[in-house]
């Protein structure tokens, strides 16, 4: 069974510049450029020395590196800096384990979608773009899964505000 | 259930005014529409089941809201949901009666302070006769809660309806 | 001369007395045949996640009982066990047992639930109050344990918050003893009854490599024939101390991966659960249950992700900690979210009866759905 230093050190022969750090931390990650997401996964799908055939989780995170201000009504605005998705896959039969890490900036966040090569990924992805906002470039069906198909914003940015009224209910507690 | 209970020790006639025979007979046969949202629902099919049964006071499960007198409503409403409680509420023909089962029906619960998408209290959307706090109630606490409802029953009157609509 | 028709969309509404919770099913069928699903979800939406980044790490735990809530053990069990990954604590021995045993004995009654709803909806009425009346059993020693029937925040990170009361110990092995019958009851009135066999076997077949490719786990990843189960393949805990078996389905009544298999997995299980318990519950330590809890949770900068076998398959919890008090970020990753994935191939040119008795073999929870 390899280390994770042999996956990156074949990762990076293959696809060189795109692949850009190996971070070392509880549970290490490699962190990856976004626009070569979908053939890094379709490579790790096939390849003889990864086979990794399990997608088990993808997930948004609002990394609040841009800057703060304040905007006219007193309510905290986050400009510039980055979101991340984080990528878990898996191999059945020994266990191994590979995670990714994109860092897309927060204006215009496009990340390539791979849920047509793993399944598993598709609602993942459009619950990121619930939560987030982040975009996933040939996603077969990317629409809004938990929150309701007309609502406005995406509520787990750490600078969203709650809504007063939904079409005529008041949401707030007082 | 006061009616059959009086005895005819001397084979007389049973005595009693309109309002009473048709309030025991609707509070004794109150037919519930299974509104299970979350995790109160368990309690409440836990109430149906045999050690804590339903079925001797005369509520039975019925799914369709049209055959039903009683919404139980048990679990957290979220927004989405609640414009379809309220429909599920207008299909119900009158005399029609709602319990409230749970923190998250009753107010919210404890996703009060940042749920954005949960509705804080389904009395924002229909009216509510009976409130049954706990995070679940136990079976026990909604009996109770039903007891009191047929309590509430007992005292209607045909001569002034007080239903407000939402 | 052939007849025109055309395809009707259906819609089994949020609310419907089989989806198991609020669920809607969008169907386009032709005639009785189906030929899409699309499920809509987010009806239980509860905001868990935005939650987590406004309290303390510890505070998060009765939050996560209402995630799953029929195996809120589970649930506590994957969160503990993430937190302190993080924060890189060992916990005593005594805290380990009786976390197994817990465990174990949330996982059957977590599986009575699923096998006496699934009855229901095929049909059979007899079973779901049979299997209510054991979980009352289960119910009542978690009570005495814990004070709650069924959101139990029971465990704490580092620690537990109750200890066993006296005697209970004893009454768990009575109970163990008493429910190898109850399961040779439910084998003789369900699962090997000839209505239920003619409704379940051959029906929503799901073949091996598309489980793994739709990211499936739990039951419903074994009765597809693929033998993997975390508490064996990366044991957490103690659980590589005990010896017990994982069930694999066989097609034994129709095809590998059919709905029978599903449900048949699951008996199985709660007899090899209680083969746990009966082994954890002799060999308890002494100790304090208290004693490692910290008095104040602080971790390093870092990401986590710590997963547990839930009832219903692999549920994971990744933790994003940029070294302050609260987390600043928590993603569930649910296995019925992943599960439910795949109801639109399976349910391909089946009735749309079937379609109700599919769900139910998925065995659903939608609290962790929509968190």
């Amino acid at each position: 069974m390899k280390t994770l230093n042999e996956f990156f050190d074949l990762l990076k022969n293959q696809f060189g510049e795109a692949v850009i750090e190996l971070k070392q931390d509880i549970d290490p990650y490699i962190i990856v450029s976004a626009d070569i997401m979908d053939k890094l996964v379709e490579f790790i799908k096939v390849n003889d020395d990864f086979k990794f055939d399990f997608c088990t989780c993808v997930s948004g995170v609002d990394d609040a590196n841009g800057t703060k201000s304040k905007d006219e009504n007193g309510n905290d605005v986050i400009t510039g800096g980055t979101l991340s998705v984080f990528y878990h896959f898996r191999r059945l039969f020994d266990d191994a384990k590979l995670i990714f890490r994109v860092q897309v900036p927060r204006e215009n966040p496009k990340v390539k979608s791979i849920a047509n090569i793993y399944r598993a990924a598709d609602w993942h992805e459009r619950e990121a773009y619930d939560m987030f906002g982040i975009i996933f470039e040939n996603h077969p069906y990317l629409r809004r899964i938990l929150m309701p198909y007309d609502w406005e914003g995406h509520p787990l940015r750490k600078d969203y505000q709650n809504p007063e009224f939904y079409q005529g209910i008041k949401i707030s507690y007082n | 259930m006061g009616l059959l209970d009086k005895e005819f020790n001397d084979g007389s006639f049973i005595l009693t005014s309109t309002e009473q025979l048709l309030n025991w007979a609707r509070l004794s046969s109150l037919w519930q529409m299974t509104f299970g949202l979350a995790c109160c629902a368990i309690e409440m099919m836990a109430a149906s089941a045999s050690h804590y049964d339903f079925d001797r006071f005369g509520v039975i499960p019925r799914p369709s809201p049209r055959q039903a007198d009683l919404l139980i409503v048990s679990g957290t409403c979220t927004l989405k949901m609640a414009l379809r409680v309220k429909r599920v509420y207008e299909q119900m023909p009158e005399p029609k009666y709602v319990i409230s089962m749970g923190s998250c029906a009753n107010s919210g619960g404890p996703y009060w302070k940042h749920g954005y998408h949960v509705l804080k209290g389904i009395d924002r959307v229909i009216p509510v006769d009976v409130y049954v706090p706990g995070c679940p109630p136990r079976p026990e606490a909604l009996l109770e809660g039903l007891l009191k409802l047929q309590d509430k029953i007992r005292k209607e009157t045909l001569v002034k309806k007080e239903y407000e609509n939402a | 001369m052939s007849l025109k028709t055309e395809e009707l969309v259906l819609n089994m509404g949020p609310q419907h007395p089989s989806t198991h919770g609020v669920l809607r099913l969008e169907l386009l069928v032709d005639g009785e045949i189906v030929k899409n699903v699309t499920p809509h979800l987010g009806y239980l939406h509860r905001c868990f996640e935005k939650h987590t980044e406004a309290m303390q790490y510890f505070q998060v735990v009765p939050y996560t009982d209402r995630l799953d809530y029929l195996a809120s053990m589970g649930n506590n069990f994957g969160y503990v066990l993430t937190i302190e990954k993080l924060l890189n604590l060992k916990v005593p021995e005594r805290v380990e047992y009786i976390r197994v045993i817990v465990a174990e004995l949330q996982r059957i009654a977590s599986h009575l639930v699923a096998i006496g709803t699934f009855g229901i909806d095929v049909g059979a009425f007899t079973p779901f109050l049979f299997c209510f009346r054991d979980r009352e059993i289960i119910l009542n020693l978690l009570e005495e344990l814990t004070g709650a029937r069924f959101l139990y925040n029971f465990m704490a990170v580092g620690g537990l918050n109750y200890d066993l009361p006296d005697g209970w110990t004893e009454k768990v092995k009575d109970f163990a003893k008493q429910f190898r019958n109850t399961i040779k009851e439910l084998n003789d009135l369900l699962s090997f009854n000839k209505i239920f066999i003619e409704r379940t076997a051959n029906v929503g077949i799901l073949p091996a490599d598309l489980a793994i490719n739709y990211g499936i786990s739990g039951p419903m990843l074994r009765a597809s024939g693929v033998k993997y189960d975390i508490r064996k393949n990366a044991p957490y805990s103690i659980y590589d101390r005990f010896d017990f078996e994982i069930p694999v389905g066989k097609g034994l009544k129709g095809t590998v991966g059919d709905t029978w298999d599903r449900y048949f997995v699951r008996v199985l299980e709660m007899e090899q659960s209680l083969n746990i318990v009966e082994q954890a519950i002799d060999n308890i330590p002494e100790g304090d249950v208290k004693e490692a809890i910290p008095k104040k949770i602080k971790p390093p900068v870092g990401t986590v992700y710590g997963r547990v076998e839930n009832p219903r398959g692999e549920l994971g919890f990744f933790v994003v900690s940029d070294g302050g008090v609260n987390p600043f970020r928590v993603k569930v990753r649910p296995p019925s979210f992943c599960n439910l994935s795949v109801i639109n191939e399976i349910c391909k040119n089946n009735l749309v009866s079937d379609v109700v008795a599919i769900l139910g073999s998925i065995d659903i929870v939608l609290g962790e759905v929509d968190r």
